[in-house]
């Protein structure tokens, strides 16, 4: 078999009680590949990923990590197998500092007196500021509560977070909702200079122009199903905006806004 | 956002704000970053007062200043367990009813099964932590608000109290405890009487502080409850302040659920600090016990309140995640200094608590109007 996947989730369903927010869905992730999650809202997305994140554990259905199945107890041991998360909600806490954020759960620790285990904010503060840094936010002041910094810098903090723990995996929830143009920018750029050292990436966005260029392949949800996993080879730009929500209406509506008859 | 934004999303620049402008340090950030410094000024305002108004009555002398201190300190370990708690996000209503309660598991065995005395604090210790324990898991299990789950057992742990020391000593009061916990080495030791008696000799003798009639100074050691509450805050503060295990604090209390997804234990933290919690209403129950002599049904009677005023009064926010250790041992100390300070005055001590629930209200609207806006990003 050539393919190589590094995750695999088999015919997964995920309930909430009555709620029935994963139907059979089955998603493989290449080794290497940048793979993009697409669906209306209410779709399934964020619940697909929690469940590959180890917050949600399947219903019914296996999850396989390099091809052994397993069952994670908790985000931590996803993120002890270096499969990093940002999620929609960013999961940042506004009254902590950047630091203290982005280290959360996994804090850098030294001796004191090579003795009392402390955190080290020293190199806490030094590596937040630098990873922030290296997508082109600036903060001066590594103490400076989340709660202060606006939408867009919050979502480059968890998504610094993400890429600097995330070792293997990448999983990226809608993280250009709230970032301009050229963070969306640095975002992309970021996906693809993982892909470029072996990271795999799951990658959910509303917006198609981010999806196209830089997905390897796409998986459409819709209503907790999964419409199937299409090679970008086998699929044009079209299409895929066609399977996003409410893809033919949008495109009509292009055409309208453009002069032309529907 | 319309389909439009959605699908264009280019549109959307400028939406974040720029990035290359580097933050100024202002001193509201400065605010923000120190919680307890509205306590430490309310101590210094408190000080201030009493220091007018009070000032040549005794209470700045070595025998008023331990007295207050001593106030203090009992109520400072006390807020000190409640403030790590509040980070962490939770209440606990059963500290009072645990001061009553490990008070009675110290004593009733003392005197009526015939215990050793350094067995019935070990037993108490270990009884108020499996509380704290149940407690916690309760909480984190049934995700009820701890103001529910901890209210449930104020009342049952105050209950339990009565009806143990009704069953055994046939009355709301087990006397007669103090003397065997004297007599045992370990809990002297421990938890008995004051210490350090020849720093207060060595400073007679220099003729800094009185001396009675009988050749002894006024003050004749350090109550060791004040030693406690000093090591305990000490060790409390570095935790928050310095510790990984201080910062999963900080992030269960701040958002329960990011720190679930980033992999911090949050059901661990939670249980931890309800036990810790049980674990500083236990010493102040058992230091009580070793100080009064006796223990009774109504020991520790609203003191929780007392304790999460202090914390308030220290800077830590009601929400969870945001506070300071030292802020609340201010908070302790404002008390002391309040209730023992006003019996020096000619001020009438019933406005003890007027004066009490005004600096409650003025705490908790600083610190929800200030720091609240922190958490809503403004
Ligand atoms: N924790 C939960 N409890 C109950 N229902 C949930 C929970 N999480 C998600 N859902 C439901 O599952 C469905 C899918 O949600 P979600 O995965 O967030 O969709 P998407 O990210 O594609 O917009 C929705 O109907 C949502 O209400
Ligand atoms: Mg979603």
């Amino acid at each position: 078999m050539a393919d190589d996947f590094i995750l695999e989730l088999d015919n997964v369903s995920k309930y909430f009680g009555t709620v029935i927010a994963l139907k059979d869905v089955t998603l493989r992730l290449r080794r290497g590949e940048v793979h993009c999650l697409l669906g209306d809202n209410g779709a399934g997305k964020s619940t697909l990923i929690k469940t590959l994140a180890g917050v949600h554990p399947p219903s019914t259905g296996q999850y396989r990590v390099d091809g052994k199945a397993l069952a994670f107890r908790s985000p931590r041991e996803a993120l002890d197998m270096g499969i990093a998360t940002v999620y929609q909600d960013l999961a940042l806490v506004p009254l902590m500092s950047v630091a203290r954020n982005f280290f959360a759960g996994r804090e850098p620790v030294k001796k004191l007196f090579g003795l009392l285990p402390v955190m080290d904010m020293a190199h806490a503060n030094a590596t937040a500021v630098q990873k922030l840094a290296d997508m082109g936010i600036a903060v001066r002041d590594a103490s400076q509560l989340v709660g202060s910094m606006s939408g867009g810098e919050r979502q480059c903090l968890a998504i610094a977070r993400a890429i600097h723990f995330g070792a293997r995996v990448l999983i990226l929830d809608e993280p250009t909702a709230a970032l301009g143009v050229k963070q969306s920018c640095n975002v992309l750029k970021l996906i693809h200079t993982a892909r470029a050292r072996g990271i795999s990436v799951i990658f959910i966005t509303h917006n198609v122009h981010h999806a196209y260029p830089i997905a390897d392949s796409f998986t459409v949800l819709n209503r907790g199903q999964s419409l199937g996993t299409f090679a970008k080879a086998d699929i044009s730009k079209e299409a895929v905006l066609e399977m996003m929500a409410g893809g033919s209406e949008i495109q009509g509506l292009f055409d309208e806004l453009e002069g032309r008859a529907a | 956002m319309t389909v439009i934004e959605e699908t264009l999303g280019m549109s959307k620049a400028g939406d974040a704000s720029p990035d290359e402008r580097v933050r100024r340090l202002t001193a509201w950030h400065l605010l923000m970053g120190r919680p307890e410094l509205g306590a430490i000024a309310g101590a210094i305002l408190v000080f201030g007062l009493f220091g007018v108004f009070a000032g040549d009555s005794g209470m700045f002398a070595i025998d008023g200043v331990m007295n207050w201190a001593q106030v203090a300190a009992y109520l400072g370990i006390l807020a000190v367990g409640a403030c790590l708690l509040m980070v962490g996000g939770e209440f606990d209503l059963s500290m009072g009813s645990m001061i009553g309660f490990a008070g009675v598991m110290v004593a009733a065995p003392v005197m009526y099964l015939g215990w050793p005395a350094w067995v019935a604090v070990i037993f108490a210790f270990a009884g108020a932590m499996a509380l704290g324990l149940l407690n916690g898991y309760l909480v984190v299990r049934t995700k009820l608000p701890s103001f529910i789950v901890t209210l449930a057992f104020m009342f049952i742990l105050r209950g339990l109290t009565l009806v143990l020391s009704t069953y055994f000593a046939n009355g709301t009061i087990i006397s007669g405890v103090g003397d065997r916990l004297a007599d045992d080495p370990i809990v002297r030791t421990l938890f008995v009487g004051s210490t350090g008696a020849w720093i207060f000799h060595g400073l007679a003798s220099l003729g800094w502080i009185e001396v009675l009639a009988g050749g002894e100074p006024v003050v004749n050691g350090i109550p060791k409850v004040i030693l406690w509450w000093v090591v305990l805050g000490a060790v409390a503060a570095f935790v928050l302040a310095r510790t990984r295990a201080g910062n999963w604090i900080r992030t269960v209390g701040g958002d329960a659920n990011a720190a679930k997804n980033v992999g911090v234990p949050v059901k661990r933290v939670k249980i931890s600090l309800f036990v810790f919690t049980a674990f500083c209403a236990c010493l102040f129950g058992v230091l009580q016990v070793a100080d009064v002599g006796s223990a009774a049904a109504d020991r520790g009677l609203q003191k929780e309140f007392e304790a999460i005023i202090a914390v308030v009064i220290g800077g830590t926010l009601l929400t969870g995640g945001f506070g300071s250790v030292v802020g609340a041992c201010f908070g302790a100390l404002i008390f002391g200094v309040v209730q023992i300070g006003i019996s020096f005055t000619n001020i009438n001590s019933d406005w003890y608590r007027v004066f009490l629930g005004a600096m409650l209200l003025l705490a908790v609207l600083f610190n929800h109007y200030i720091r609240g806006r922190a958490a809503a990003g403004k």
